[in-house]
């Protein structure tokens, strides 16, 4: 007897299969739908949605174009590098190619002013970052059992760690009142709650520097936590996949640092980093994640559990041969830096003109903008109406701090890495003008309302006749937000 | 300061100059207990030492004894999966590939090594290969100009290049000598059959519940299948008394015996030409097991990884065959994986496709492969390649030629010394049968032939226990990863061994 499989087929599948793990309902991604509906392009469609919401960083493909301009012998489908293409397309030892285990070592050792040597032995690869903390997570952890994880954080999180593993995240809540530090208060305050709610601990998962703050961990901050996890016996997954991106020079501190320079301040089999090239390179197609872990047994697991997601030979004989090119290596972090830098600098530089700041940060993709006095109300529902309105009135898909677990409403995460210089001053002026114009918009409706309703004037807290135009503009002005129409 | 303890990998160790069972043997890289970790210990976790005075009266004259006592902390936890076994990697499949790696054979500077032929590899077609890159330098590689470079560097859609399903949907319906349709919509991408078995696994079963397998299988299934999925296989027995073919009456006793352990059945899982038989599924099988899967409402996997591999196109069925024949009804629970590592030869590049006829499937299938997305660059080469179809159409028809001698040879030097295998029609490998020449009929019996044919024979050779084949005495031997002149080195030596035997 047949059963009718089209009513039936949800119950064919996995619990896994049919739940929300993978993370894609999430509101989040409506910005991306705009986006997608309607892209930018500066002739064929100037007024489509500029894509703000990718973590990429395109602003060095000249310099790495140039390198393999030069070194064909990289690539085994040129005559150059042809003779090595058998052997190369044979090679599936989950150890990875020794050269490339070595010069991902390298590469990350110089990400890091070479202040840290890093042991290709422990290097083990796994399907780009995402699949890094997955397989992470599946050594570490069981079923039902918890990360703490520090708000607000990444959204692929909830999915990388939670979806096939069945682990739980829980918060470790930031507030902006110190910038987003991690406090040790408030990691004791997670951890003891996962403990009334009988959730065992099995680690912390911080990114350092940090998606979407752009901010990393000072040494103390690090040595803190460190000291956290280890007196509580869990782990410290550290992704440093940003590690690249920082802007200050040598103030950024890794994990693999403070192993160095305190190396008794724990049990080294607790300390794991996560890398990728996905954003210092610009690769993200390239599938190049790394587990890098100081526990023998989970670098053993880990490796064995990588057979689901080795990177192709193919471009681990590229990477191999263009990240153990040092002189190339050191020009490309340095100029990345640079250009970083000076990107960042113009964002912010033009947003502060118009009274929109953000929060401090040298490091990642992105900047965390501060639209908290544009809220109607200080809620996420006000969060999201808000972002809608950037999204269809500017024009621009940038990322809601809620969908990142921000208790805070009003924060959005502006990426600036993923466009060419045109881009950034089409967008800047997007924004500027949609302020400026929400600011005239006010000061007709204001004066409308005053000439309607003189006897309310005394309650206002602004008498619009005696105020200067200077001071309408300021961003102290409650006028300010565009969610406010003349209702007092 | 750490205490030691020996680590469960001594127990097993055959490392350089092994001090033996039970013994560590103290190799900083023993592959057995992996890189990096001393074989014969295991850090179980910081130490502390306490200093402690104690009073001790002796003859009126009062001692004070400094004491040290260490204290142990519990060691710090892993996942159960992380310290279970079931990676698989214990089983003698992998042993066997040791002592490949300590003693390789070369045929100028170690004649006298190892051969491998426990590697189901194909090396038999590279130079159509190469050959082909060098008369497409523009379109697989970026060119001169790396024109293409930043757009591929930065293309990380889990749909996949189009251009590239485009090709592989092209390319699979070329194998099956366009006897069937396959829908670039459907492909979904993942890096190698390894992770599209996994993904499927995670897909159509809970932990717990299992999917029923035909014996023997590829070891790698006991991973694959069940070790992060917590999903459970259960073997449907075959017999050398009908050439190993699966029956209806099996399907329904494994599926019989699973209900009895109260475990769920959520599918079959064939592989098709099969591993390690080396030979193709009959039509009427087909028919028959999707008959089956159909009245307990439960899925078909068929892993057709080597369908490019059957020596004579007209033989390999492919289960998109069958569906076609019936206008695709109750297709929805079927779902074929793939991959380049064997047909093409190249497992390096993590090649592996998942092609369902449900679309709930593809959604999901597509999302998880996040974890497990093919290199951008990898796509865009052989997007190229495997679009061009007079390259496709000659490669095809030439490897399976090739293979086909490959067989042939292999299968005439075995029986000049009187051993035979399974007619085979597919595959890297063929499926030979020792049973006359154990000692006893028994898995150890079968272990212990396995052990003289690597030592004294030094061939690498799988047994069929490790592909849980129910009778002792098979042997997976493969043809496909060497020269004709390492094969006749083998057969030779095959010669000798059994001479010696029969003496």
């Amino acid at each position: 007897m047949e059963v009718a499989l089209n009513n039936n087929t949800h119950k064919l599948l996995s619990k896994i299969a049919i739940n929300d793990g993978h993370g894609e309902n999430s509101p989040y991604f409506d910005g991306w739908k705009a986006y997608d509906t309607n892209p930018y392009h500066p002739r064929n469609n100037p007024s489509g949605v500029i894509q703000m919401g990718l973590a990429e960083n395109q602003l060095c493909f000249d310099l790495i174009e140039e390198w393999i301009k030069n070194h064909p012998e990289a690539s085994i489908c040129s005559p150059q590098g042809g003779f090595d293409f058998k052997e190369i397309a044979l090679f599936q030892d989950y150890h990875g190619l020794p050269e490339f285990r070595g010069a991902i070592a390298n590469f990350m050792s110089r990400v890091r002013g070479s202040r840290v040597k890093f042991d290709p032995s422990r290097i083990v690869m796994s399907g780009g970052a995402t699949g890094a903390h997955e397989t992470v997570a599946f050594c570490l952890a069981n079923r039902g059992e918890a990360f703490l994880v520090p708000t607000p954080y990444y959204p692929g999180f909830d999915r990388d760690l939670k979806w096939r593993t069945g682990i739980e995240l829980i918060p470790v809540v930031c507030e902006s009142t110190n910038n987003f530090k991690v406090t040790l208060g408030a990691l004791e305050e997670a951890y003891d709650k996962a403990r009334e709610s009988n959730i065992k601990v099995k680690g912390l998962l911080i990114t350092n520097p940090s998606n979407p703050l752009g901010t990393f961990f000072d040494k103390d901050t690090l040595k803190t936590l460190v000291r956290f996890i280890n007196e509580k016996n869990i782990h410290l997954v550290c992704d440093e996949i940003y590690a690249g991106t920082v802007t200050n020079g040598n103030e950024f501190v890794s994990i693999a640092e403070i192993l160095e320079e305190f190396p008794t301040i724990c049990n080294h089999n607790l300390i794991h980093i996560v890398y990728s090239l996905s954003k210092d390179m610009g690769f993200p197609g390239f599938r190049v994640g790394i587990i890098y872990s100081y526990n023998d047994t989970v670098v053993n697991i880990a490796r064995k559990m990588s057979s689901f997601g080795l990177v192709s030979t193919q471009t681990q004989h590229m990477v191999a041969s263009m990240l153990s090119d040092n002189d190339f290596v050191d020009h490309f972090i340095c100029e990345s830096k640079i250009r970083l830098a000076h990107r960042h600098e113009m964002f912010i530089g033009e947003l502060a003109e118009v009274g929109i700041g953000s929060l401090e940060s040298n490091a990642g993709l992105f900047f965390w903008m501060d639209l908290r006095r544009f809220l109607k109300e200080p809620t996420f529902e006000s969060e999201m109406t808000f972002w809608r309105i950037i999204i269809n009135e500017i024009k621009l898909n940038v990322s809601p701090g809620s969908s990142f677990h921000c208790e805070e409403p009003g924060w959005f995460r502006v990426c600036f890495a993923n466009m060419d210089d045109e881009t950034v001053m089409v967008a800047v002026e997007r924004i500027k003008s949609f302020v400026l114009e929400r600011r005239m918009l006010e000061i007709k409706t204001k004066a409308m309302a005053k000439n309607k309703k003189q006897c309310w004037q005394n309650n206002l807290q602004l008498k619009l006749s005696s105020r200067r135009l200077e001071d309408i503009m300021s961003p102290h002005s409650p006028l300010n937000s565009p969610m406010l129409r003349a209702q007092n | 300061m750490s205490m030691w303890r020996p680590c469960a990998e001594v127990e097993r160790c055959v490392g350089k100059g092994a001090a033996g069972e039970g013994r560590s043997c103290g190799e900083t890289s023993c592959s057995r207990a992996g890189s990096g970790v001393v074989c014969g210990r295991e850090e179980s976790g910081v130490v502390g030492l306490i200093l402690s005075i104690t009073q001790i009266k002796l003859d009126g004259l009062s001692l004070f004894v400094l004491m040290a006592i260490e204290i142990v902390q519990p060691s710090v936890g892993l996942s159960k999966m992380a310290v279970s076994e079931t990676h698989g990697e214990d089983s003698p499949y992998f042993a066997g590939w040791k002592a490949y790696d300590e003693n390789p054979y070369h045929e100028t500077c170690n004649p006298t090594g190892v051969i491998q032929m426990g590697l189901a590899e194909n090396q038999v077609s590279f130079d159509l290969l190469e050959e082909y890159l060098e008369a497409n330098l523009e379109a697989t590689n970026w060119g001169q100009k790396v024109s293409g470079f930043r757009e591929n560097a930065l293309f990380q859609d889990y749909h996949g290049l189009l251009s590239f399903r485009k090709a592989m949907a092209s390319f699979m319906e070329e194998v099956r000598g366009g006897k069937a349709k396959f829908d670039p919509e459907r492909v979904v991408l993942t890096a190698g059959a390894t992770a599209a078995n996994e993904l499927l696994t995670f897909i159509l079963a809970d932990p717990g519940d299992a999917l029923l397998v035909p014996t023997p299988y590829y070891p790698g299934f006991d991973r694959d299948l069940r070790w992060r999925t917590g999903v459970q296989i259960v073997p449907i027995h075959c017999e050398r008394s009908n050439n190993f073919q699966i029956t209806p009456e099996a399907l329904e006793a494994a599926y019989d015996h699973a209900r009895s352990m109260n475990i769920k059945v959520r599918g079959v899982l064939i592989t098709n030409p099969s591993n390690p038989l080396g030979a193709t599924i009959q039509r009427k099988v087909l028919e028959e097991i999707l008959d089956f899967v159909t009245r307990k409402n439960i899925h078909l996997v068929t892993d057709e990884i080597y369908s490019g591999s059957a020596f004579y196109a007209d033989e390999f069925v492919s289960i998109a065959e069958v569906l076609e024949s019936r206008n695709y009804k109750d297709s929805e629970r079927c779902h074929i994986v793939y991959s380049l590592s064997k047909d093409l030869g190249l497992p390096g590049f993590r090649v592996g496709t998942i092609y369902s006829y449900n679309d709930q499937v593809v959604t999901t299938a597509r999302r998880m492969s996040s974890f497990t997305l093919i290199s951008s660059q990898t796509q865009f080469l052989l997007a190229s390649m495997l679009s061009d179809k007079e390259f496709t159409q000659k490669y095809i028809k030439i490897n399976r030629e090739r293979l086909r001698k490959r067989y042939e040879m292999i299968i005439n030097g075995l029986k000049k010394v009187g051993i035979e295998c399974l007619k085979g029609n597919a595959g890297l490998f063929c499926w030979m049968n020792l049973s006359p020449y154990l000692k006893e009929p028994t898995i150890k019996g079968e272990l212990e032939m396995w052990k003289t044919i690597m030592h004294e024979v030094r061939l690498n050779i799988s047994p069929g226990s490790s592909c849980h084949c129910s009778e002792p005495g098979w042997f997976r031997v493969c043809f496909a990863n060497m020269s004709e002149e390492t094969l006749e080195v083998a057969l030779s030596r095959i010669h000798e061994f059994i001479k010696t035997r029969k003496q």
